[in-house]
């Protein structure tokens, strides 16, 4: 034993030096007077517990200001990591290549979006460990976290196509889903005379899968407007066995490429793109020439997910269906397009997914089960060119249905329908992302898909 | 749902065409899902893809994705393409007697 250094305040036990080791006798509340007790009990705290969420996009800025508004800041610390300070309106990226958009009209900084007092960090994600509870990042810090919530998004990957990267990208290979792709395109389409325009989608799942639709029907609008339609021979080619996944839609929004002239090649899976006869060639050896691909990449989660062993061969995240735990890790939550859920990936998606997230998350603090159940609730503007939309509205078991929305028999929108009401709210849609969305307020839609308006 | 004879047996089929029960399911009835989708005969090669889906489907309650196909079953894309042309995740679930994958959206 050693000696016996200080006699501990208020407690009467001694604090005894073992070599350099401080030794503490194990129960030295025995000697406490009540008063003191009960004092120091008062004053005892739990300590802080840590919630990180990875991820400033749509939905991990939507989860900060949900639960910054909701937990008790002494006893929950959130933080909120990501790499970039800009935010970036994705679904505006659609309107660029045709000049509706420029890129300052879909970038903002990410910190107008931050409620005050919440910790940001700034930098790139290494890993996570998922077995010490903690976060590498890149600069070598560490965060330790009691509850993880992953909202890294998905990007795409042109380099898993075979050519798609050699000589012609950027030339006369093109995507819209990247600021940069979206502007380079723009620049191209300013002078281009006309010619074959192919969209080809690589690979599903993709962001937004209308959007790609979108494109083609815009483009119908934009070369008829400009005068050089007949010059213009639009291709949209896919690898889905029609226009869109769900069978209902796929047979509306497929007679919307028949009526506007667009030519759709089904089941085409891309193998390789032969960039000196400019041409996509698919696996089973059809060949389809080009003289302007537009290409929707493979997309995929971010590498901190293979980094960390957590994806799927898409490093998409085995998330829960309904309650958005993720499969492996009872104290990690996944949302938005990071998860390998057979929902949409859209923004709309995201924040269905917030609802349902949050109270999750707050059952999970109390230790109660996880209640609230996300029913794949997606909510889709598609633009269709000439100053009009179309609007669908599903989720995990019932497909796109016609009617009226979100009022039933009222509207304003009507579903399945093309209409200059569905594009006025698609035009809405960016002030309500900035306004409503990002910050986590309300919108007038429920979480849950609702039958009602809806004709079977 | 649908019941028909194949291969001999009156077997019930859901709605996209494929076998309503995993268990109704042989070898002999896999060789003739093959001919109606237009294989003519199953060789060693369809079979190590078929085997492959069909203990994953029993694993993971889903039938999985080309991409998985070809990084765990030792078939590249291409040859999976020749095996079985035009959607092959689709058709050899189908001739596993699995489910249609259910893919994204
Ligand atoms: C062209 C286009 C059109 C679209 N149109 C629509 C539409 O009309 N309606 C709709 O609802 N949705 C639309 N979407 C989809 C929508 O934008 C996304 O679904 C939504 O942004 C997903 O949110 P998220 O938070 O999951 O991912 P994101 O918003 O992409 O955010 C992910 C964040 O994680 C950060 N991050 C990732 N990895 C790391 C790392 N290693 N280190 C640090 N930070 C990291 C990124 O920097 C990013 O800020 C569209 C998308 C595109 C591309």
């Amino acid at each position: 034993m050693g000696e016996v250094v200080r006699r501990l305040p208020f407690c009467g036990a001694y604090e005894k030096k073992i070599g350099n080791t401080v030794f503490i006798p194990e129960s030295p509340v025995t000697f406490v007077h009540p008063i003191i007790l009960t004092t120091v009990l008062s004053l005892w705290k739990p300590p802080m517990k840590n919630l990180v969420i990875l991820g400033a996009g749509t939905a991990g800025t939507m989860m900060l200001n949900k639960l910054h508004a909701m937990l008790d800041s002494s006893q929950w610390q959130i933080t909120i990591v990501d790499q970039f300070e800009t935010h970036y309106y994705q679904p505006g990226f659609l309107f660029i290549p045709f000049g509706i958009y420029s890129r300052k009209d879909v970038v903002k900084p990410k910190r107008d979006f931050f409620p005050a007092g919440a910790k940001v960090v700034s930098a790139e994600i290494d890993r996570i460990e998922a077995e010490e509870n903690r976060v590498l990042l890149k600069n070598n810090v560490v965060l330790n976290y009691d509850l993880l919530i992953v909202a890294t998004g998905a990007k795409i990957n042109p380099d898993e196509t075979e050519g798609m990267k050699d000589g012609l990208w950027y030339k006369n290979i093109f995507d819209f889903y990247t600021i940069e792709g979206a502007c380079a395109l723009a620049d191209f389409f300013r002078r281009w005379e006309g010619g074959k325009l192919v969209l080809n989608v690589a690979e599903m799942p993709i962001k937004c899968p209308v959007a790609p639709l979108e494109f083609v029907f815009l483009a119908d609008w934009w070369f008829t407007e400009r005068g050089i339609r007949d010059k213009v021979d639009i291709h949209y080619v896919t690898p889905l066995p029609g226009a869109f996944t769900k069978p209902r839609a796929s047979g509306i929004l497929g007679d919307f490429l028949d009526k506007k002239n667009i030519h759709l090649t089904p089941d085409f899976s891309i193998a390789r793109v032969e960039n000196e006869e400019r041409k996509i060639v698919s696996w089973d050896e059809t060949e389809i020439p080009f003289d302007v691909l537009v290409t929707i990449p493979t997309n995929m989660g971010d590498e901190m997910v293979e980094r960390s062993g957590l994806g799927d061969e898409l490093r998409f995240i085995p998330t829960n269906k309904q309650t958005l735990q993720s499969e492996a890790h009872e104290n990690i939550f996944v949302i938005g397009d990071a998860t390998n859920l057979p929902s949409s990936k859209a923004g709309s998606v995201a924040h269905f997914q917030a609802d349902i997230l949050t109270e999750n998350i707050l059952s999970w603090m109390e230790g109660r089960p996880l209640r609230a159940q996300f029913d794949g609730h997606a909510n889709c503007f598609i633009e269709s060119g000439f100053g009009k939309g179309i609007l669908i509205d599903f989720n995990y078991d019932t497909e796109p249905l016609p009617g009226k929305f979100p009022l039933p028999g009222v509207g304003p929108f009507s579903l399945l329908e093309e209409t200059e009401m569905n594009h006025y709210g698609k035009i809405m849609f960016r002030w309500m992302y900035w306004n409503f969305l990002l910050r986590g307020k309300e919108l007038p839609i429920e979480s849950h898909m609702s039958m009602a308006g809806k004709r079977m | 749902m649908e019941t028909r004879e194949i291969a001999g047996k009156t077997l019930a089929f859901d709605a996209d065409g494929n076998l309503a029960n995993l268990a109704d399911w042989n070898e002999e009835i896999a060789q003739a899902l093959a001919t109606e989708e237009g294989i003519e005969s199953l060789t060693d090669r369809h079979w190590l893809v078929l085997n492959y889906m069909r203990s994953e489907f029993q694993e993971k309650g889903d039938a999985p994705s080309i991409r998985k196909l070809t990084k765990e079953s030792g078939v590249d894309t291409k040859e999976l393409y020749q095996l079985f042309p035009k959607g092959p995740a689709k058709k050899a679930a189908r001739i596993a007697g699995l489910p249609k994958p259910k893919g994204c959206i």
